[in-house]
């Protein structure tokens, strides 16, 4: 248990600090796209709450679990469409031509 | 099985971090999110095939209404609209790592380690203060609430006591675990401090709320993740919760304001304040025809666009001005404030919605050197961020915001509705001074004439 509690604790800080060096370089840009895509992430609970859910427990434990199952799906879904549908406005436009030289 | 259920956790783990490497260049942002997207596949599925699965029909149930709900929200939801939907986002993802935890407390053995039962209150308060606190913000934004601060009196003291009050009931919960409903109290006095700890807080430091609600969902996935002794969890909530911290962090700044200001000061004036500050002084009134003038005779306009453009929707337009002038040879860039908009980066989304490259938005650092070189700097909707009150003028709340320097310009054309200050209850003296015009009026309505009377001259 304890060596369990020990490797989990690595695992924390050490994704803490990935994530600190990863997310520090996207450009303010990108700011909100990155929110709701990392919002989506955030729906990993999903995981837990699949297995809670799909136990074969009773009573308000399931009850709480499927709740979670249903809100962790919208984080998820919700959360990485919408950031799909934002990043593809994201385009780099040929500059509109000039029609002719105007002199000033 | 175990084990190569580990290695796909792994794998999983490893697409999100490349995920949000690529998320760090506008060229590659849009794979980043697949890959995320992927990893969280992969995490599912992996988990699905799990050993401990018996039963599927609960599953079913949650992720047939979870998903109807999620793609409904995704296909109703306008740009403008973006910061509700991430409160909302962030309050579900918040809600269920609370409601997991929760759910896993009735089948936790009977001598759960201390490391177990601690996270497991964390998760619940956390996660239920996110879900609550961020149904707040949805609200505020939404305008289903007052966007100004609502303060009581001793709220500061209440919300102390409320959480000293979760750190008793936690010990007790940690001598005395099978006392179930110690943990339903602490998730009934999250849900109170969720509540009134967003509602003081202005329409105006909203980019923050939300931030730092993102980083609260991460951080509560990844105490679930300790409660479920799962490595996935803990990774995605912790890389989640620097997100968060991170995108606050740089919100503060951007306002020079700290997060406890924020958070506790309920800065932001009524609205009856706002209209004795605007009735004081007068200025001349411009008409688009003036502004017409003016913008074609430019050969350099920098834009900064605040969020009165997205409230009147003038971003088409705007766009079909600026190819306009571009057209004509002037060289037109936009200067994106990063508090421009209601959640970091916002007013960038709204911009490249209405088919604005993006390489013509500019941030703020690299484009305030330019101004002095500018014939035309023109603000639309915009105020706080370009008020000077912010360099000189040492009493006001806005002091030491960073600002865009619209002033160093040669001249400054102003887009507005009337001379009402923004949210800091400033005046901004950029308003009267020489070089500024005024266009009073919808930014829609003023655009849109200018663009027709460019057209015109055309001709």
């Amino acid at each position: 248990m304890e060596g369990l509690l020990i490797f989990s604790l690595y695992v924390f800080i050490l994704a803490i600090f990935i994530g600190f060096e990863v997310i520090s370089k996207v450009p303010p840009l990108l700011h909100t796209p990155l929110m709701s895509g990392a919002n989506a992430i955030s729906g990993i609970t999903l995981v837990g709450s699949l297995a809670t859910a799909g136990a074969g427990h009773t009573g308000i434990a399931t009850v709480l679990a499927t709740i979670a199952v249903c809100f962790a799906t919208i984080n998820v879904v919700g959360g990485f469409m919408v950031t799909d549908r934002m990043l593809e406005m994201f385009k780099k436009k040929e500059e509109p031509k000039r029609v002719e030289e105007k002199t000033k | 099985m175990d084990s190569i259920a580990q290695l796909l956790y792994l794998v999983a783990a490893a697409l999100f971090i490349l995920g949000l490497k690529n998320l760090s260049s506008a060229r590659t942002a849009r794979r980043g999110n697949f890959l995320a997207a992927t990893g969280m596949f992969i995490a599912v599925v992996v988990t699905l095939f799990d050993r401990q699965i018996v039963e599927f029909q609960y599953i079913i149930l949650g992720v047939i209404v979870g998903g109807t709900i999620g793609v409904t929200m995704e296909k109703r939801v306008q740009m403008t609209a973006m910061p509700q939907m991430v409160a909302l986002l962030n309050g579900f993802g918040g809600g269920a790592s609370a409601l997991v935890a929760f759910s896993e407390y009735f089948w936790l053995p009977e001598v759960a380690g201390l490391h177990i039962l601690i996270t497991l209150i964390l998760s619940v308060l956390i996660g239920t203060l996110t879900f609550f606190g961020s149904i707040i913000a949805f609200s505020k934004l939404q305008g289903l609430l007052q966007d100004a601060p609502v303060v009581f009196p001793l709220q500061k003291i209440f919300n102390g006591i409320l959480l000293l009050a979760v750190v008793v009931l936690g010990v007790i919960f940690i001598l005395n675990p099978t006392l179930w409903w110690i943990l339903l109290i602490i998730a009934v006095i999250a849900a109170i401090l969720g509540i009134t700890s967003v509602l003081p807080i202005g329409g105006a430091d909203m980019p923050v709320v939300i931030s730092l609600l993102n980083s609260y969902s991460g951080i509560a996935a990844a105490m679930t993740g300790f409660v479920l002794s799962n490595n996935m969890l803990i990774i995605g909530g912790s890389l989640v919760g620097a997100a968060g911290f991170i995108l606050t962090d740089l919100m503060c700044k951007a306002m020079n304001r700290s997060l406890p200001n924020v958070l506790f000061a309920a800065v932001g004036a009524t609205t009856e304040q706002l209209k004795k500050i605007a009735a004081q002084r007068s200025v001349t009134r411009y008409t688009p025809e003036d502004a017409v003038t003016m913008l074609d005779s430019a050969s350099s306009v920098i834009i900064v666009p605040g969020y009165g453009l997205a409230v009147s929707q003038a971003q088409s337009v705007l766009h079909e001005m600026t190819t306009f002038l571009m057209k004509r040879g002037a060289k037109v860039r936009y200067a994106i404030h990063p508090v421009a908009g209601r959640m970091p980066g916002h007013m960038n989304v709204l911009l490249a919605e209405a088919n604005v490259s993006y390489d013509l938005l500019v941030e703020m650092d690299d484009i305030n050197d330019d101004f002095k070189a500018t014939d035309i700097a023109l603000v639309i909707g915009a105020n706080d961020v370009v008020n000077p009150a912010a360099r000189s003028k040492k009493e006001s709340v806005l002091y030491g915001m960073p600002i865009l320097n619209v002033d160093h310009a040669r001249s400054v054309m102003i887009v507005k509705r009337s001379l009402a200050p923004g949210f800091a209850g400033e005046d901004n003296e950029l308003f009267y001074s020489d070089k500024t015009m005024m266009v009073f009026g919808d930014a829609k309505n003023v655009l849109t004439k200018i663009v027709q009377n460019l057209k015109d001259s055309e001709k």
